[in-house]
């Protein structure tokens, strides 16, 4: 097992360099200079040449790239032009809130799409299987900004019964502990006797989770269906009834262990594609997370931060893959032991 | 004469399974295929019964019948009774019948590959068994099943109980599913599937000893499925044979070598690389024709349009049972002659 865990980590390595090189390129041959967009229009040449060299960005591309890859393997992804301060911080400060709706959504995509998915191949054809399939074809196709949308008309603006944005109730205040709001309002509950922090922070948090999840959940619901479809027909299921075994533990032990193999994968991929994708979502909730900070720094041209947001999203897309990985070899032992 | 017949089966002594009159149908979007008809059968205590016929003829419907584990929908039972020491099956609530699948009745299936879940040990599905049906405790029920793999002569049998099923060999497998069909306490009746179709020849041989070893020791009947006559002659001591979901030959099996009177039965026995006429033969002898499609299937002899023997009758009605001695029965219109017979 160790053994396998290495190998997974050395082939780590060139992964990540990829995932450098592309997110430097991609933002080095961009159209726009980044010191004109710093220092304005009325820039003159000498002070336009100043900000270069200070940025590097007078050296030759190849030069550049390797600086780069220097400073990004010290943890350096540089300042923010905005804000001046380290792109780091800004991420750090910024990576709870993001996680903490991108697990919500995750856990409420996946158990919801299993029940779903178990529910409706065990009675294929009938009208449980036809409309959790129906519900999740609209629930795939459906834009996350227009589902956003409709749920704070319904629920914030309409029933009046969630929030329309923001992670806490503004009048609450208090001094983040973990920076993950549920966690902070849990602590609080304990060590002050009052539920409301944790209330609001879960208030606040429903509709983002049910907007982001959605479309996870539409996906998992299916694979989940078609996988249990197949495992159900498989020889070891009839194997496990002949010796008389429950059928309720027929499924939900037997099949359902075999048929999440591929869900795992599909829910690892959904969580990374949510911690990356939560731009929108965060956008219109005002959720203060990595996805809205990237989308105001493209609005302000702030170079440094969408290079360095883009390239910290997609290390951790990455490493939540081999996490995914290591976990289905866990569960799956064809794989371990090979 | 099929209610005298039954009537004599259900009272002749030492009767384990009695099957009366079992009809089986699937209802497909093509049809209704009717994959057992009017089917008769029993097996005594300590029998090992043959159920022999070609791929399609309704062996496995039967097996799984027994079990109740035929797919309903689109499985149908359209009439008939099981009998299992007197008990019968089809009218027994699920529960109970539950309690019978795996302690009184265990099934081994054609393939050894998949027959066995992936991500459970060998030992905990064995184990699975007793924890069902005698209440074990894990530990102990573990170390039940290592004592069986080790009667299913698996070498080194409390490491492979912790092997998954991927590091056996094919024929290792095969060893544990019996292992598994014989975790409890009194086994009455073992259905194997066609054990050793998927196997190769040498290892065919090693199971088919240990079916007959274990059988002997334990006191089980077996219902053997399988289509290959070699297999027949060495572990049966009775043999139904099947074709298209209608049964034509019931005899004990050396009556059903030496004087096979269905021309069905003839002509299987005759496919043999060993039979007579295909000593030195250039090409070995087949039957004529296939199979015909179950969905079209009318009131005649469904063998009618393949046979040497046929007649007009034939493709009229169905023949009632004909016997050729105390056990040995058949229906056709038109038998091979029996030895002596001046028909």
């Amino acid at each position: 097992m160790l053994k396998f865990i290495l190998k997974r980590l050395v082939l780590l390595i060139p992964t990540l360099l990829g995932v450098i090189t592309l997110v430097f390129f991609m933002i080095a041959l961009a159209p726009g200079d980044p010191a004109r967009v710093m220092l304005g229009e009325r820039a003159n040449a000498e002070q336009l040449a100043q900000l270069r060299s200070e940025l590097g960005l007078d050296q030759p591309l190849s030069k550049q790239y390797l600086l780069y890859i220097g400073r990004v393997l010290r943890g350096d992804l540089g300042k923010s032009i905005v804000t001046q301060q380290k792109i780091t911080d800004e991420l750090s400060a910024r990576l709870p809130a993001t996680i903490e709706l991108a697990i919500t959504a995750t856990i409420f995509a996946s158990i919801l799409g299993i029940v779903l998915g178990v529910a409706a191949a065990r009675r294929r054809n009938s009208w449980v299987d036809y409309s959790t399939m129906t519900g999740s074809l609209v629930g795939v196709s459906m834009p996350v900004f227009w589902l956003a949308l409709v749920l704070i008309m319904i629920f914030s603006v309409g029933l009046d019964l969630l929030p329309t944005g923001g992670r806490m109730d503004v009048r609450l205040y208090f001094k983040p502990i973990t920076n993950y709001y549920l966690i902070d309002g849990i602590i609080m509950w304990f060590r002050e006797g009052n539920s409301d922090y944790f209330v609001s922070a879960l208030k606040h948090i429903i509709l983002p989770t049910v907007a982001l999840g959605t479309i996870p959940l539409a996906i998992i619901a299916r694979t989940t269906r078609s996988n249990m479809l197949d495992v159900l027909n498989q020889d070891y299921v009839k194997t496990a009834r002949a010796a008389g075994v429950p059928e309720g533990k027929v499924v939900f032990r037997y099949a359902l262990r075999n048929a999440l193999l591929p869900v795992i994968t599909v829910i690892g991929i959904q969580f990374g594609m949510l911690l990356s994708g939560a731009i929108l979502t965060e956008t219109i909730f005002a959720w203060p997370g990595i996805g809205k900070w990237i989308y105001h720094s493209i609005g302000a041209r702030d170079f440094p931060a969408v290079q360095g947001g883009i390239l910290f999203i997609s290390f951790f897309f990455v490493v939540i893959n081999l996490v995914v990985d290591l976990l289905y070899s866990v569960i799956n032992p064809r794989i371990r032991l090979k | 004469m099929t209610d005298t017949a039954t009537a004599a089966a259900a009272t002749r002594t030492g009767e384990l399974l009695g099957i009366d009159n079992l009809s089986v149908s699937f209802h497909t979007r093509r049809g209704v295929v009717k994959a057992v008809r009017n089917l008769n059968l029993n097996i005594r205590e300590g029998e090992t019964l043959a159920l022999v016929g070609e791929s399609g003829c309704g062996k496995s419907v039967t097996a799984h019948a027994i079990t109740r584990l035929v797919p309903m929908p689109p499985g149908v039972i359209e009439s008939g009774i099981i009998r299992f020491r007197g008990t019968d099956l089809l009218s027994l609530p699920e529960k109970e019948m539950r309690a019978l699948r795996g302690s009184k009745i265990s099934m081994i299936f054609q393939e050894p590959m998949t027959s066995l879940n992936p991500v459970f040990t060998v030992g905990a599905q064995i184990a699975e068994v007793f924890i069902t049906h005698e209440k074990l405790g894990k530990k102990e029920a573990f170390a039940r099943a290592a004592e069986l793999l080790n009667l299913v002569k698996i070498p080194d049998p409390v490491k492979r109980a912790k092997s998954y099923p991927h590091q056996l060999s094919g024929g290792m497998r095969q060893r544990a599913m019996i292992a598994m069909a014989l975790a409890s306490p009194e086994p009455g009746l073992m259905i194997a599937d066609e054990p050793t179709t998927a196997l190769d020849v040498t290892i065919q041989a090693q199971i088919l000893q240990l079916l007959s070893e274990l059988k002997e020791r334990v006191g089980m009947a077996l219902l053997l499925i399988t289509h290959d006559m070699g297999v027949v002659a060495e572990t049966a001591d009775r043999v139904a044979v099947m074709y298209a979901g209608r049964k034509v030959e019931d005899a004990p099996v050396v009556d059903l070598f030496a004087n096979p009177r269905h021309p069905y039965t003839a002509g299987l026995l005759g496919c043999q690389c060993s039979a007579p006429s295909n000593r030195n033969a250039a090409r070995l002898t087949s039957i004529n024709g296939s199979v015909p499609d179950l969905l079209t299937l009318g009131e005649g002899c469904p063998f009618a349009n393949r046979c040497d023997n046929v007649k007009d009758e034939c493709m009229e009605s169905f023949p009632d049972i004909s016997k050729a001695g105390e056990e040995h029965e058949f229906r056709c219109h038109n038998p091979i002659p029996g030895p002596g017979a001046s028909i």
